[in-house]
């Protein structure tokens, strides 16, 4: 029996790579043969895609997708988009996704439970105050001061523990939106983000607020740097990380990062 | 011994041993088998890590504290709102109308709502209209939305003991020249409020476990706690590590729930 499996195993796969050009890296290790099925978040937030519709390519993760896809063989037609939470991408058992961008940070006790991608964007870290708190200054001591709010699903809370050591506990909230309210309702002064996001939230969402400082890159011991995210012991991680550094390499990488993501040269670092 | 009394003995050992036997093949059948599923190992690291469970578990208890507090706070409160709220549906005097009205429309609002969706319009709603600090903590509103809500229902828990005092108690009580305010306090309410107690026990508990919804507008209690955990470890174990000292609280007052209603069921028959 399991000879008979294996031999339609072995046939399936032959058929399949005469179906891509040779040496097709993914073949047979994505959920439908042929497709790469992404998955992003429930909302996907601006910059990252843009107006929810990752289908469209238009977005900074978009566009990376469809690049490292590209890159992998897959026709723009050949990718399908799912939508997931965190929980549901590090949830055990079958996943839904081969690759999930939605700014994962990379961290050692994450990449212990799933597997992640080579980088593909190192994120500053940027401090958004509300309209109370536009005058404060972007040094440490002017921030430890603030009451601080974040999102606990994010890595920017032990950031704040560990280099701002603010004098309040921080709130913890569950979205954007609920830190948005907090700020509105002047529950919080001051929010950690990655910098795209917090230019966004200041822009558009959160009317008064104030993007004051960036942080150092050397600041945090620990730089936020975003990976795709992949189930443990994923096959297709070293055709994602191949794609990855060949798109680094031709310049694909940095040209999408110009056209998606804001010049952010213009925010003064915290000292 | 009587011989009725040896076959009762016997019949009694023999459904022991039934018992005992069932009992332990199920539990062998849980350890045996659950193990032998093929996702066992993932979920085993996912949601049952030692290792993570004994890094976080330390913060988890410290962040239970807030929710104690919480609740010691929000519970005289809810008692005394309930009882005000019950006593205004039960006014009888025709002047006291829009007290029955507004004693309806509370319960019927504050029980229709979800409780999350109470926390969320009063936590970020009444600070928004620019409330100075600390007046617009979190805290506060949070625990009043908790405190209107389950206010509404301890109100029809101590209007359903009012009701169960049968009304010849009270035309006794005023035939025997009480007022009506003496009826309601020394008569009704005290023979009340006992009928209730294992209900209201039980609201206690469900109380004990809504806390944890204040952290959705900021406050960090253990289940945001154990949420922040689960996101920086990408494994659930936290969850399971808040879960056993909600069950450490909650299981103690629960068997305490049942054996007072064990108790008024023996007393009544």
């Amino acid at each position: 029996m399991s000879r008979i499996l294996s031999l339609s195993a072995m046939s399936l796969a032959l058929m399949s790579t005469t179906a891509f050009a040779g040496g097709h890296c993914a073949a047979g290790k994505t959920l439908t043969e042929g497709t790469l099925t992404i998955a992003t978040g429930n909302p996907a937030y601006y910059p990252w895609v843009i107006d929810d519709a990752p289908e469209s390519g238009q977005g900074f993760e978009a566009a990376v997708a469809y690049a490292v896809a590209a890159e992998m063989g897959f026709a723009a037609d050949d990718v399908t988009w799912v939508r997931t939470s965190f929980d549901e991408a590090i949830q055990p058992g079958a996943k839904s996704f081969d690759v999930n961008i939605q700014q994962y940070s990379i961290t050692a006790a994450r990449d212990e439970m799933v597997d992640f991608s080579t980088p593909y964007y190192t994120a500053p870290m940027a401090v958004l105050v509300g309209p109370g708190a536009v005058d404060t200054a972007a040094t440490l001591d002017a921030l430890r001061d603030l009451k601080w709010g974040v999102m606990g699903s994010t890595t920017a809370l032990p950031k704040i523990e560990i280099v701002i050591q603010p004098t309040d506990d921080p709130l913890i909230y569950s979205d954007n939106a609920d830190v948005n309210a907090a700020m509105s309702a002047n529950q919080i002064d001051a929010a950690l983000f990655d910098l795209p996001t917090a230019l966004f939230l200041s822009a558009v969402m959160i009317e008064g607020s104030k993007v004051v400082g960036q942080f150092a890159p050397d600041m945090t011991d620990n730089p936020d740097q975003f990976g795709m995210l992949m189930e443990e012991g994923s096959s297709l991680k070293a055709c994602v990380d191949e794609a990855l550094a060949a798109i680094t390499e031709n310049g694909t990488l940095a040209a999408i990062e110009a056209t998606w993501l804001q010049d952010t040269t213009g925010v003064p670092l915290i000292k | 011994m009587t011989r009725r009394q040896r076959y009762e003995a016997a019949q009694r050992r023999r459904s022991l041993i039934i018992a005992g036997t069932s009992t332990a093949l199920v539990i062998a059948a849980i350890v045996i088998f659950v193990p032998m599923a093929p996702g066992w190992e993932k979920v085993q690291r996912s949601f049952f890590n030692g290792g993570v469970l004994a890094d976080t578990f330390p913060k988890l208890l410290e962040a239970f504290k807030v929710n104690v507090m919480i609740f010691a706070l929000c519970a005289p409160a809810i008692a005394i709102l309930g009882l005000l709220i019950a006593l205004a549906r039960d006014a009888k005097s025709p002047a006291f109308f829009p007290l029955r009205i507004f004693g309806a429309a509370f319960t019927d609002v504050f029980r229709g709502v979800p409780v999350i969706l109470t926390v969320y319009l009063i936590g970020f709603g009444i600070p928004g209209l620019g409330l100075p600090r600390p007046y617009n903590s979190p805290y506060i509103w949070g625990s009043l939305a908790l405190i209107l809500t389950y206010s509404a229902y301890v109100a029809e828990i101590f209007r359903s003991g009012i009701e169960s005092v049968h009304n010849s108690q009270r035309s006794a009580a005023l035939s025997l020249g009480l007022s009506e305010r003496q009826v309601m306090r020394d008569v009704i309410l005290p023979q009340a409020v006992r009928n209730v107690v294992p209900s209201q026990m039980n609201m206690l508990i469900a109380l004990q476990k809504d806390v944890s919804l204040l952290s959705f507008i900021g406050p960090v209690e253990i289940f945001r706690q154990a949420g922040v955990f689960k996101s920086l470890t990408a494994n659930f174990t936290p969850y399971v590590g808040a879960a056993i000292i909600f069950l450490i609280v909650t299981i103690p007052a629960t068997r305490y729930a049942d054996y007072l209603m064990a108790k008024q069921r023996k007393a009544r028959s």
